[in-house]
């Protein structure tokens, strides 16, 4: 009775989904709490293993999200074949789900000898295909252990396995593949820079690629910019994956992803007329903007000036996106950044501005605004000057006349030290040498 | 006897026009020796020579009189009173001829006067000493840095800046350099005008040096002060033309001070004080505690500096909270105190408590404006005059184009592009 009322559940979902994973009618990332299960299904394979389990770990004191995500989590491992991670599910549930999630040794047994087995197997059929010197076999026996590796969870093997296929590549479709796959697995092992590197090497492919691989190909390329805190390269990257894309990258990124870690980077990097160009005019990249409406609106409001709503929608937004796996280390700076680029913008267009009514705008404290107005003037982002007893900020553009003639004057007697210094210094060297050539001879 | 009555007749003799004088001159190197044996000379005998117009003789017989060892304090303030009456009345033109002998003279002096714990008489004869031994006011003598530091010791800075107002381009001796540099740089730190003494300073920080001497060392510390004081800022690299000795060891022997400066860049006075407290010690040994106290005073000015940039108004209860004053009451005093030294510039509404920053009035439009700038627009063809007339004698010098000609073969100049001519090439 209990297993029919659990299990009942995600599967009638399933089926009023009509089995298809992307068309769901409400958005997933929203400022709403996070439906683990829509969520989950975005993605497969190792990285929905991976994301779930990080919800587990950061989602705070929310015990039924955590257990929510762990149970997720053990379904998921037990169909596929890493005894690793099932065991680590299993001391994190710790008996809280009962009796169905707990650990099961001898499904780890068995999982491992088959794992004995199959790898013995593929070692005596990679060694005959060498003795024969087959390319082709060659290639695909390392394959078949680098997913193999893969599957069991050592990823650095599986890494070596597919690099070594290299070697034994014919076609560039042979090496497409495996770009991909070593792509796979430095994305999951979190070097970001080996992505980098085989992005490049797909991409000098003398042919053409198909769109939907180079539509993958910048969608890792983003990923790696990202990590790398390189936001607006990034946003480039994502603003440029074509929709083809749909799901087909599921093992890495959802096209939800590749909308909110666009819209944020760009927001936080582009200036204005590049945030119009590439993102709101962008035909493109609108059908991914519409998988998360509140992303899209809050461009909108930047742009036109409506920065309250703006900033409420990124308040909103702020708790999901702190589950997601990426983009976990970034929220803050790119908070930040927007939130800097929107007083800096808010100030551009005036004389003067009343401190009183921007607060408002800002939904802050004057003395706050006073505080990060002063910051940013000392960065030199804003040229202007407070005046705290009316609170007005008034612009101050810099007389170039005057600061000129001043400059003049510095810099002549900057000259006249320097040269001054020079002629002593090359005297004394000039002794120096003169008493040497006189000890000398 | 009878031998330095001839000399003194010779002297008095031979002392009319410059044939005679270097014919004197020879005289008396020889005559050196016998002058040191005979032990009746006395300082009797210099009344018999005039030391206006028998300059010459009258410094010879004065330093064999007066080089012995230690004297009595009458002997001594007697013989001080000679020496300064002679130099104050010699004569520059006889003076040069033998400038190696004046300036061991004046030395002598120097370290009797310091002896008798009275270097107030010493300063006016060796300030006319250093211009009478100058060849040229562009050139740097032994006497500059014994002037200096007797005008340290007796804390008259003015006469000692008088000497640091011309431009010295020529430079003989490394030490004397450093030692003029170094107190030249105190009597500007006395003078407060922090500019020269950055100035010199800097000078002696990047002079070309194999080693780190003390007097480096102790300038590069005041440097340091010095440059907080002034400009307000402090990196820790020495700028890139001084040596690399200097590069690598200055800084490892100065850590409190590099301290203080790092601790100041961050702007806490809090915690610039209690630094300060922490190496006050170390401070005390160097004689440097009156420098750091008036670097940690004007991180208040610095402070107050940076806000000018940021508000139009301010009230004065605001200031104090910021730059960490005590109370409005030190805000106002400091802000006050800024405007008459011209630093910024402001008006104090003192029935609301406001401060109102103004911009620089200077409209570079009046002219004393004008004059200025041609005054610098003329130093600065000047120094460029010097420097091609340097750049001239420099190419023509032959140790200079030895030396290039050695290592033409390191240089491939080409064929159409021979800088120096075949016949010093080795």
């Amino acid at each position: 009775m209990e297993r029919d009322e659990e299990t009942s559940g995600p599967m009638m979902e399933m089926c009023t989904n009509g089995g298809e994973e992307t068309s769901n009618r409400r958005p997933i990332i929203s400022g709403e709490p996070l439906d683990i299960e829509a969520y989950a299904t975005l993605y497969k394979g190792r990285t929905k293993i991976m994301r779930l389990l990080f919800i587990a770990s950061h989602c705070g004191g929310n015990q039924t999200m955590q257990l929510e995500a762990l149970r997720m989590a053990y379904d998921e491992i037990k169909k596929g074949e890493n005894t690793q991670l099932f065991r680590d599910v299993v001391n994190r549930i710790n008996g809280r789900l009962g009796d169905k999630y707990k650990m099961d040794s001898a499904w780890c047994e068995s999982v491992d000898r088959r794992a004995e087995q199959k790898k013995g197997r593929l070692e005596n059929e990679l060694s005959s295909y060498r003795t024969n010197l087959i390319k082709e076999s060659i290639r695909m026996g390392h394959n078949d252990f680098g997913d193999f590796y893969y599957a069991c969870g050592l990823l650095n093997d599986a890494f070596k396995n597919y690099v070594r296929t290299r070697d034994y590549c014919t076609t560039a479709k042979h090496i497409i593949h495996m770009c991909m796959n070593a792509i796979l697995v430095s994305i999951e092992m979190g070097q970001f820079t080996h992505v980098s590197s085989y992005v490049n090497k797909a991409e000098q492919n003398p042919e053409t690629l198909e769109p939907i691989v180079a539509a993958k190909l910048r969608c890792a390329s983003g990923l790696a910019h990202l990590e790398l805190k390189k936001y607006k390269l990034a946003a480039r990257k994502f603003l440029d994956v074509s929709p083809e894309l749909g799901n087909s990258y599921n093992e890495v990124i959802a096209p939800q992803d590749v909308a909110t870690y666009g819209g944020l980077c760009a927001l936080a990097s582009f200036d204005r007329s590049e945030l119009k160009a590439k993102v709101i005019d962008n035909i493109n990249f609108r059908d991914f903007l519409e998988l998360v409406p509140e992303v899209r609106e809050l461009i909108n409001d930047f742009y036109s000036s409506r920065y309250a709503s703006c900033l409420e929608y990124l308040g909103s937004l702020r708790a999901n996106l702190l589950l997601d796996i990426h983009l976990h280390d970034h929220v803050d700076t790119l908070y930040d950044q927007i939130r800097k680029k929107a007083l800096i913008q808010y100030t551009l267009p005036f004389v003067s501005v009343d401190l009183s009514r921007m607060a408002d705008a800002f939904k802050t404290s004057v003395s706050g605004l006073e505080k990060e107005l002063e910051a940013l003037i000392t960065d030199n982002q804003i040229q202007a000057r407070i005046d705290s007893h009316n609170k007005i900020l008034y612009a101050r553009h810099a007389d170039q006349r005057n600061a000129t003639f001043q400059k003049v004057l510095q810099m002549g007697n900057e000259f006249d030290r320097d040269v001054r210094s020079m002629m002593l210094r090359a005297n004394l060297l000039k002794h120096e040498y003169h008493a040497r050539a006189g000890r000398n001879h | 006897m009878s031998s330095t009555e001839n000399l003194i007749t010779s002297i008095q003799g031979l002392s009319a026009s410059s044939g005679d004088l270097s014919a004197l001159h020879r005289i008396l190197k020889g005559a050196e020796e016998t002058l040191r044996a005979d032990s009746d000379l006395q300082l009797s005998t210099l009344d018999q020579l005039d030391p206006s117009k028998h300059s010459l003789g009258y410094l010879y017989l004065l330093d064999v009189l007066t080089c012995g060892g230690p004297m009595s304090k009458e002997k001594a303030s007697e013989v001080v009173l000679l020496i300064a009456r002679f130099i104050t009345s010699c004569d520059a033109e006889q003076i040069r001829l033998a400038s190696d002998k004046f300036v061991s003279l004046c030395k002598g002096f120097k370290d009797r006067v310091l002896e008798l714990e009275d270097p107030l008489r010493g300063v006016a004869p060796l300030l006319s000493a250093v211009r009478k031994v100058q060849v040229s006011t562009k050139r740097l003598t032994a006497l500059h840095p014994d002037c200096l530091q007797l005008c340290l010791q007796a804390k008259c800075y003015k006469a000692g800046f008088s000497i640091l107002s011309d431009d010295i381009l020529e430079v003989d001796q490394p030490r004397d350099f450093y030692l003029y540099c170094y107190y030249g740089g105190m009597i500007c730190i006395g003078q407060k005008k922090f500019q020269k003494a950055l100035e010199l300073l800097y000078n002696v920080v990047t002079a070309p040096m194999h080693s780190v001497n003390a007097i480096a060392l102790e300038a590069y510390k005041k440097y340091v002060l010095v440059t907080l004081i002034h400009s307000g800022q402090f990196s820790v690299s020495l700028p890139k033309c001084a040596s690399t000795a200097a590069q690598r060891h200055l800084k490892t022997w100065s850590i409190p001070y590099t301290e203080v400066g790092n601790c100041y860049n961050e702007g806490k006075i809090s915690e610039l004080q209690a630094v300060v407290v922490a190496h006050s010690s170390d401070f005390e040994k160097d004689n440097n505690l009156g420098l750091v106290k008036q670097a940690v005073s004007s991180l208040y000015k610095r402070n107050i500096l940076r806000l000018t940039q940021k508000y139009l108004t301010l009230s004065l209860q605001d200031i104090a909270n910021m730059v960490q004053l005590a109370n409005a009451k030190e805000a106002e005093m400091h802000v006050l105190q800024m405007i008459q030294d011209g630093q910024i510039h402001a008006l104090i509404n003192q029935k609301d408590g406001m401060v109102r920053f103004l911009e620089d009035p200077e409209q570079y439009k009046t002219s004393e404006m004008i004059e200025v700038m041609d005054s610098v627009i003329q130093r600065t063809i000047m120094l460029s005059k010097n420097l091609i007339a340097m750049d001239e004698s420099l190419s023509c010098d032959p140790l200079y184009l030895g030396k290039v000609g050695r290592e033409r073969q390191r240089y491939d100049f080409g064929e159409d592009f021979d800088t120096v001519p075949q016949k010093f090439s080795m």
